[in-house]
């Protein structure tokens, strides 16, 4: 048989039906519906039009993340636009039988934290939400991809997503990572590489002796923002780290099936020799701490890098981004990203507001204060991390380090709800996207990893948090 | 959902040459708050149009004279790219635009567009450039057909493009067609998977 790429298995394990001969889109059976307030209430109202049903509620698991209030959440909500949006979710889940883990759920987080948290997410799946980031669940060894609130009304209808068959390319990343170089400096790295729109129309797959050596939460950092690539999804084939992580979770296979799971789950890994339509090298040892400086991930460099001059850029188009870019970022071409001075800091998201990028962040934090004129939140990126967090002491060292300590959500990554940056604010943040006004109008976003936002906070402005002692 | 087939389409023209595009610039997050799919026309590109005084911002190509009223959009690069936001497609079209011409999209969007009937249409990265001065020297009279049965993009000034774009998405928008029920016409198709499977 011809050797096949992990994604060309999970997909032909789903396929229920081709449309046409030859190229035409697929008809694929999804395992998982993650669904949230801001996408959902469009798609659910389609429904109750046509009188349709959500054809395997089961399957279909729902949350509360983009627009909650992080703050004290005894009080009801100050926006009537949200609660609104919370209520029609609710009313939704409800009527349609769906499960709903909402605010006042000891299970509530980011949609993207909690699948994988409860072991809904497991290898081999394919799993849709009605959010880019749902690359994320990739980590696991499953196709997980966004999709659109008509798509979303199509797979509760239907338990099916039609899809036409992305080409894969090899992200294939050479060697080891140094010390103090994160999950979240290589992903920034590739895409610095290849750009925002590099893998558009791919499937990424991740591999490489830096990737295998990744834990699950920092696979997950990495599958997350392939969508900042440009990919259709981003996948890690399934061993040990994955299993070992799955076991015991509440909705993974239980006792008595874990060991058939297991096995099946062995097999998805990418045959020897089989080939994938484009592939990209990554030197990791070679990646320091990354640093965007522009206004989208693709514009990163090193934090010992400078903000680039938009003459030294071959194309007009892109000359005439990075002038838009530095007007935007009030930055001049030439300026060492180390020192820049930060207003604000942002520690969560669903690329880093896991137990482990919380505890990158407390390490720094921790007997250190917080430079004044900064204001640094923690937001965990669900309730079990919070209660995870409190369990391991992180939330006093935050505390006393001068940092707030949040409930759980999205937050300032997308700044729908109260928390965000006020017009000339500039902010690293652990989050995945640096788009004009995407943590508030006219805020200027730097992304990074937790321990270097973390020293910036402490720092007041970008450092090099390889020149600090952390033990 | 039905929606309005797109065969041909003749309109006005209005550019927006910037590469990369976000569906954050196109529906800003404040925005998204809404439990409808309507409404979203006001918030199109709202921190472009708007200054932060709330008046209007001039110098954004889709505030000038010239573009009032297109119903073609001729974009950069990867546009809509970003968030999955179907709101983006949304807006667009409460906008007024059927149809946006770019040298590539990112893929939810596209597929965003297809859902709501509006078209997609990618042409080569010269051809786009060569619309953009067309549209420019035309001053708000640069007219456009996009002939999605043809898969022809012309103007009555010679210039013609060939684009192409998947049969299945092409047909669902030429007839309009409801995704979700061309689907069910599978039921028993899904209803054996799912017996294989479990």
């Amino acid at each position: 048989m011809t050797p096949r790429t992990l994604f060309a298995k999970v997909w032909d394990a789903h396929v229920v039906h081709r449309f046409a001969e030859g190229g035409g889109p697929a008809l694929l059976y999804v395992d998982l519906h993650l669904v949230h307030e801001v996408t959902s209430p469009q798609a659910f109202e389609g429904l109750r039009q046509a009188g349709r049903r959500v054809r395997r509620p089961e399957r279909t698991v729902a949350t509360v993340d983009h627009n909650v209030p992080t703050g004290d959440r005894s009080l009801p909500l100050d926006d009537p636009i949200a609660a609104t949006q919370l209520d029609t979710l609710a009313q939704n889940a409800r009527a349609f039988g769906v499960e709903l883990f909402d605010l006042t759920s000891p299970q509530q987080g980011i949609v993207h934290v909690i699948g994988p948290e409860l072991g809904l997410t497991q290898p081999g799946m394919i799993v849709v939400c009605g959010d880019s980031h749902t690359s994320t669940h990739g980590a696991f060894g499953a196709f997980a991809l966004g999709i659109g609130t008509s798509e979303v009304e199509h797979v509760l209808a239907t338990q099916c997503l039609v899809l036409a068959k992305p080409r894969t390319m090899e992200a294939h990343f050479i060697g080891r990572r140094s010390a103090g170089v994160t999950a979240k400096d290589l992903i920034l790295a590739m895409i610095g590489r290849i750009g925002t729109a590099g893998a558009t129309g791919h499937v990424l797959e991740y591999t490489g002796e830096a990737i295998r050596s990744l834990s699950m939460e920092e696979r997950m950092t990495v599958c997350n923002m392939s969508i900042e690539a440009g990919a259709r999804a981003g996948m890690i084939a399934p061993d040990e780290t994955t299993f070992a992580y799955l076991e015991g979770r509440s909705r993974a296979p239980g006792h008595r099936d874990w060991g058939r799971a297991v096995e099946a789950w062995r097999h998805l890994a990418s045959d020897p020799g089989a080939e994938y339509d484009r592939r990209v090298d990554i030197d990791a040892a070679a990646v320091g701490p990354q640093v965007t400086w522009g206004t989208n991930p693709g514009m990163v460099t090193d934090i010992t890098g400078y903000v680039p001059n938009p003459a030294d850029f071959p194309t007009a188009d892109e000359r005439q981004a990075v002038e838009r870019a530095l007007a935007y970022m009030a930055l001049t071409p030439g300026t060492p990203l180390e020192g820049l001075p930060i207003e604000r800091v942002f520690v969560g998201s669903c690329t880093n507001g896991r137990i482990e990028d919380l505890r990158a962040a407390a390490k720094v934090a921790m007997g250190r204060k917080v430079a004044s004129g900064v204001r640094a939140m923690v937001v965990p990126g669900s309730q079990q991390v919070k209660a995870q967090g409190e369990r391991e002491g992180l939330d006093r060292i935050f505390r006393e380090a001068g940092f707030e300590w949040r409930n759980a959500g999205c937050s300032l990554c997308l700044g729908m709800n109260a928390d965000v940056l006020r017009r000339g604010e500039r902010c690293a943040s652990t989050s995945n996207r640096n788009f004009e006004g995407r943590q508030g109008a006219g805020g200027r976003t730097h992304l990074m990893s937790p321990a270097m936002a973390a020293a910036a906070a402490v720092a007041g402005r970008l450092v090099d948090v390889r020149e600090w002692a952390v033990a | 959902m039905t929606l309005t087939p797109f065969v041909r389409h003749f309109g006005k023209c209005a550019a927006l040459p910037r590469a990369n595009v976000d569906t954050d610039q196109i529906v800003p997050k404040q925005f998204l708050k809404r439990v409808e799919r309507t409404g979203f026309g006001s918030a199109l590109f709202r921190d472009w149009r708007f200054r932060p005084d709330g008046t209007q911002n001039t110098d954004f190509e889709l505030n000038q004279p010239a573009a009032v009223a297109a119903t073609i959009l001729i974009a950069g690069a990867n546009f809509g790219c970003g968030s999955s936001r179907e709101h983006a497609v949304w807006a667009l079209a409460e906008y007024g635009f059927r149809a946006i011409v770019a040298p590539s999209f990112a893929d939810i969007f596209y597929a965003n567009c297809c859902q709501n009937g509006v078209a997609p249409v990618r042409l080569s990265g010269d051809e786009i450039e060569e619309l953009v001065r067309r549209c420019r020297a035309g001053h708000g009279g640069y007219r456009l057909t996009i002939d999605l049965e043809a898969q022809r993009v012309t103007d009555d000034a010679g210039f013609t493009a060939a684009f192409t774009m998947e049969p299945y998405r092409r047909e669902m928008l030429l007839r309009g067609l409801d995704e979700i029920g061309r689907t069910l016409l599978e039921e028993t198709r899904i209803t054996t998977f799912e017996r294989t499977r479990t």
